[in-house]
C-alpha cells in the first residue's frame, strides 16, 4: 500500500463517519462528507508539497 | 432540532443507553437498533475497514499504559469495543512497530476507535431525540 493510498482511505473512512454524525439529512451528510474528504486529501497533498520543497 | 420522529424515539420505552453501548461494542449496532440501516452499514464498513487495514499494516494494539502517549493510544483502541478485545485475545496486532506502515496502521486502529465512539454517541443522540 502506498502512502497516498493510505491517506485517501483514511480520508474516505473518516469523512463517512463525520458526514453521518455531524449532519442530519442525507443530502447534507453527503455534501459534508465530500467536503471533509477534499479537506483531508487536499491538505495532505499541499503539506506534502511544502515538505518536499523545504527538503530540497 | 427535535422533530415529531425524534420525540417518538425519545418517548419509546427501553434502556436509553442501549444504542450507545451496542454502538461502542459492535460498530454500527447502535444505528441498526434504531433501524437506521444505511447509516449503520456505512459506520460498520468504515470502522471495520479502518481497523482491519490497521492490522494488515502491522499496526500495534496497545495493551498497557507506560506513559502518557500509551494511555491516549489505549483509550483510542478501547473505542473499538469488541474488535479490540477479540483481536487482543487472538494475539493480532504487532507488539512493536518495526516498519513504516506499522506506524500508519497503529494510527488507523486508534482513529477507528475514536470514530466509533463518535458514531456511538450519534446513535445515543438519535435515541434520545436530539438528532433525527
Amino acid at each position: 500500500m502506498t502512502h497516498f493510498l493510505a491517506v485517501v482511505l483514511f480520508a474516505l473512512f473518516a469523512s463517512v463517519i463525520f458526514g453521518i454524525t455531524q449532519r442530519e439529512t442525507p443530502r447534507r451528510m453527503l455534501r459534508y462528507g465530500i467536503y471533509c474528504f477534499l479537506l483531508f486529501a487536499g491538505s495532505a497533498i499541499v503539506l506534502s508539497w511544502i515538505m518536499f520543497l523545504i527538503a530540497r | 432540532m427535535a422533530t415529531e420522529e425524534n420525540k417518538k424515539a425519545a418517548n419509546a420505552g427501553g434502556f436509553v443507553y442501549l444504542p450507545l453501548i451496542a454502538g461502542w461494542l459492535v460498530p454500527g449496532a447502535g444505528h441498526f437498533l434504531l433501524r437506521k440501516w444505511g447509516r449503520g452499514a456505512l459506520v460498520a464498513a468504515s470502522i471495520l475497514g479502518m481497523f482491519v487495514l490497521g492490522l494488515a499494516m502491522h499496526g500495534k494494539l496497545y495493551s498497557g499504559a507506560h506513559d502518557v502517549l500509551d494511555i491516549l493510544g489505549l483509550a483510542g483502541d478501547l473505542g473499538n469495543g469488541l474488535l479490540f478485545f477479540v483481536s487482543r485475545s487472538l494475539g493480532l496486532g504487532a507488539e512493536q512497530v518495526q516498519i513504516t506502515t506499522g506506524d500508519y496502521g497503529t494510527r488507523f486502529i486508534v482513529v477507528a476507535g475514536l470514530l466509533n465512539v463518535i458514531a456511538a454517541v450519534d446513535a445515543h443522540n438519535l435515541r434520545t431525540g436530539r438528532k433525527s
